[in-house]
């Protein structure tokens, strides 16, 4: 990972996380070891199709809900909410 | 926000690039709308060195008048060539209310939708870490850290040996290759590569950068862990055995995505969007290019994008001058088709409680005796969640022999604002119910 200065910064689920500029959602949820969201029957999931198509990697972004985290790029200060974090709280 | 354009391309990927380009260069005002954060489709994607043929294209686009909405989703079609898209994270990224929606006319339509990956279930495939070939790919494109990963790669198709040579050159450790065909079926692809020196290039690359032992006839029988997979069991023949591994990219081949142009009522034949010579669809003035029409590759897509354009920008005399070489290539799609055909055993990969619709966590316990999809989706939800069975319809397919049900808007989900306004525009009140189940579901 890259230093602050050459990165972007963006919280996941509360704790900062520093990733190179160009960088998905997806990629930096995978990168701070989280999943992003828990099924119907309560398993854990993570991106599956990369692509857009299987809607495994959708978040919580910026208080929008269901953003497929694998087409959004991140930005800087972005505030990102997995279903991991909600199924801790619930 | 609705506007108007003489040449409209759906999917950035390089037939609906070349196909865009193309009408800018004939002269039309043409507009490129794609769900991707940034042009290039998947076999183009950013986030790793690309071909020169790749790098001119996108060069080509980036200087041209083509008007860009990329990271904008089509979500429905009011009108034969009316098409409705949502700005992807619109309020991610602090803009409006949540929504921003482009309603956009066209005097014609060239869909480039491409192609999604075959998922097949398993005991263990929906485990986090556990995703397709080209979908570890993208990840890993998107920035996600591959160095000194052990990774399994499995399924069929080239696909394989492209992505595991990826991630091998972006420092993973490559475990094992897992190709469901035969070797001879393999061979005979080959033979046919041989006659298309790119391909063979192609191929060398991928091999140089693996380093790792191809096997054949081999595939995973389940995925294990917790909370992420930890190891998977391979098995080829009678041999079964368990790996260790950090992540599992397995996808079976590719499914063109048809969707819109079944929501258009485009003709489809055997899964595939029926077109003549000059890409024109059994809908007048909606044109196909690319992965939709079959799998052919990159070569295939670009050309039938440019005939796609040179045919939409009426100059069908040019459109069928290249239909001969679109014909020599036809057969690479009927060679890859027959190379990829999936070993009935892997039907026998799925036990009843293994998970077919990640969406709605139908069992596929709960499928066995379904008459068809219809029933399957009315009794237990199989295929209604957000993917709206983009992942478990091919599987089920695979599995049962059920084919696809009639496409209804939305083709994609969409934020029930985006509904509400649409319908306001085009008094299709209809589909709000069904966004608001969407939404529900999640």
């Amino acid at each position: 990972m890259r230093e602050a200065g050459g990165g972007v910064s963006l919280m996941v689920n509360g704790a900062s996380v520093t990733v190179a500029p160009g960088t998905t959602v997806a990629a930096a949820v995978m990168m701070a070891g989280t999943m992003t969201r828990t099924s119907v029957s309560g398993e854990p999931r993570a991106p599956l199709c990369g692509m857009g198509i299987c809607f495994e990697c959708r978040v919580t972004i910026d208080g929008a809900t269901h953003q497929r985290s694998c087409q959004i790029v991140c930005a800087p200060g972005m505030d990102v909410q997995t279903g991991a974090a909600e199924a801790r709280q619930a | 926000m609705k506007q108007h354009f003489d040449v409209l391309v759906v999917g950035a990927g390089p037939a609906g690039v070349v196909a865009a380009v193309t009408a800018a260069q004939c002269g039309q005002r043409a507009a490129l709308v794609d769900d991707n954060p940034a042009a290039g489709g998947q076999i183009w994607r950013s986030g790793a060195p690309l071909p020169k043929a790749a790098r001119a294209w996108l060069a080509r686009l980036e200087s041209s008048r083509v008007v860009r909405l990329q990271g904008w989703r089509v979500f429905d079609a009011p009108g034969r060539t009316v098409l409705l898209a949502e700005r992807n994270g619109a309020s991610a990224a602090g803009l409006g209310d949540g929504t921003e929606i482009a309603e956009l006319h066209a005097a014609k339509v060239i869909l480039a939708t491409g192609a999604r990956e075959r998922f097949l279930p398993f005991p263990g495939w929906t485990l986090p870490h556990v995703t397709g070939v080209g979908g570890l790919d993208a990840l890993t494109r998107g920035g996600l850290p591959m160095a000194g990963k052990r990774v399994v790669v499995a399924g069929t198709g080239p696909l394989l040996l492209a992505v595991a040579g990826h991630l091998a050159g972006n420092g993973a450790r490559i475990v094992a290759v897992c190709e469901q065909a035969p070797l001879e079926r393999l061979v005979r692809l080959g033979m046919h590569v041989l006659r298309e020196p790119g391909k063979l290039w192609q191929g060398m690359q991928y091999r140089r950068a693996m380093r790792t032992r191809l096997l054949t006839r081999c595939w995973v029988t389940a995925a294990h862990g917790e909370d992420r997979v930890r190891s998977v069991t391979l098995r080829q023949g009678k041999k079964h055995w368990e790996v260790g591994c950090d992540a599992l990219a397995c996808g079976f081949h590719l499914v063109p995505n048809t969707e819109l142009a079944e929501l258009l009522g485009c003709r489809v034949e055997e899964g595939l969007v029926a077109t003549d010579e000059q890409m024109r669809t059994s809908v007048e003035d909606v044109y196909c290019a690319g992965e939709p029409t079959g799998i052919g590759g990159v070569e295939l897509s670009r050309l039938e994008g440019q005939i796609a354009a040179l045919a939409a920008c009426g100059r069908g005399e040019e459109a069928r001058g290249m239909a001969a070489r679109r014909r020599g290539k036809l057969g690479f799609v009927r060679a890859l088709a027959a190379a990829c055909q999936l070993d009935p055993e892997l039907k026998k990969l799925t036990t009843d409680e293994t998970i077919v619709c990640r969406c709605e966590d139908v069992r596929f316990r709960a499928l066995r005796g379904r008459l068809n999809w219809r029933e399957a989706k009315l009794q237990t939800r199989c295929g209604m969640g957000p993917c709206q069975g983009r992942v478990c319809g091919a599987a089920t397919e695979f599995l049962f022999g059920w084919g696809a049900d009639s496409v209804r808007p939305p083709v994609f989900p969409a934020a029930v604002a985006s509904l509400a306004a649409a319908g306001q525009a085009n008094n299709f009140t209809a589909t709000m119910t069904t966004s608001e189940e969407t939404e529900e579901n999640v």
